[in-house]
């Protein structure tokens, strides 16, 4: 359950960084994703409408995102303009403080969620994975909380897997995994911490095999999410034989 | 009269509309937004909302992104 919506799959993909439609296709397919996001630009830079076909085609939802936003009036007007362009009240909202990281200014992003909320928006915000904020963002009525594991395109998967854990403590609203994720077993992790979803784009996108990097993403979101219902072992510090000692012979 | 279309300078007639401005700028493009001097235009506003000399106007569309 997400804003009021009911998706199977806990796989959301973003199409930036995509070489081709057809790649696109493919890797939206072998994902299974029901949500992909999309962004606005001006019209000499954007694709052609042939992109929102294809997903359209695939029945996925779009959720516009709101990057380059430096500040809570950029992310609220670009909210409002997604809203017109895609008819969706949806928006994933990123608010970005530094060009080298694109870690969230987490000030104003704070202030764009209050607005949009206020504007009736479904908002996703993006956001670091301090747990404090999140409930912030949470209480704000953001109806998802959406941590980094690590800066966006970087690839080096889940920094701070105890924060994340607390975070997902910390809120009643789903959380969504977005940022950082660079192959399967991060995915992984991310749904074992407790995660709802996981949202990931350079990681298929940009992989050399992007229709298969696609389907490990959604087995790895499957299986994490399996091993976390199914409550892993303790920890031990040694071993705990699982071959019983009891009728070993004499040898 | 000048505008400005998407940072660029455009010539535009003394008359022009929002409307007739994005049929010029969005060849190809279905699902456009447009801010004037940063307000949201609503696609049902367009055709009413006459431009002025020195506006600044934006038309946006889908692309790919995360």
């Amino acid at each position: 359950m997400l804003g009021g919506e009911t998706f199977t799959s806990r796989l959301l993909l973003g199409t930036g960084g995509v070489p081709s439609l057809e790649v696109l296709e493919r890797a939206v397919r072998a994902s299974g994703t029901q949500l992909v996001t999309v962004a606005l630009r001006r019209v000499e830079a954007s694709a052609s409408g042939s992109m929102l076909e294809v997903l359209d085609r695939n029945g996925v939802r779009l959720l516009p995102n709101t990057a380059g936003c430096r500040t809570a009036r950029e992310a609220v007007l670009t909210s409002r303009l997604a809203r017109e362009a895609f008819g969706t009240s949806w928006v994933k909202l990123e608010v970005i403080g530094d060009e080298r990281t694109l870690l969230p200014d987490v000030v104003e992003l704070l202030d764009a969620a209050e607005q949009l909320v206020a504007e009736d928006f479904t908002v996703l915000a993006y956001t670091t994975d301090d747990p404090v904020l999140g409930r912030r963002l949470a209480d704000a009525g953001c109806a998802a909380v959406m941590p980094l594991g690590s800066p966006i395109g970087s690839g080096l998967g889940i920094r701070n897997p105890h924060n994340i854990a607390l975070l997902r403590e910390a809120v009643e609203v789903p959380v969504v995994l977005d940022a950082g994720i660079g192959t399967a077993s991060d995915a992984a992790l991310a749904m074992e911490l407790g995660c709802d979803a996981v949202l990931l784009a350079s990681a298929v996108t940009r992989a050399r095999d992007p229709e298969r990097m696609a389907l490990a993403m959604r087995q790895a979101v499957e299986g994490g999410r399996l091993a976390r219902g199914a409550g892993r072992i303790p920890r031990r510090w040694h071993a705990e034989a699982s071959t019983p000692m009891h009728g070993l012979p004499e040898l | 009269m000048q505008v400005t279309v998407n940072g660029a300078a455009a010539e535009v007639a003394d008359d022009a509309t929002v409307a007739e401005l994005v049929a010029a700028h969005s060849t190809g493009h279905d699902r456009v937004a447009v801010a004037l001097n940063g307000d949201v235009v609503p696609r049902t506003g367009w055709a009413q909302t006459p431009l002025t000399a020195g506006d600044s106007v934006e038309v946006l569309a889908p692309t790919a992104g995360g």
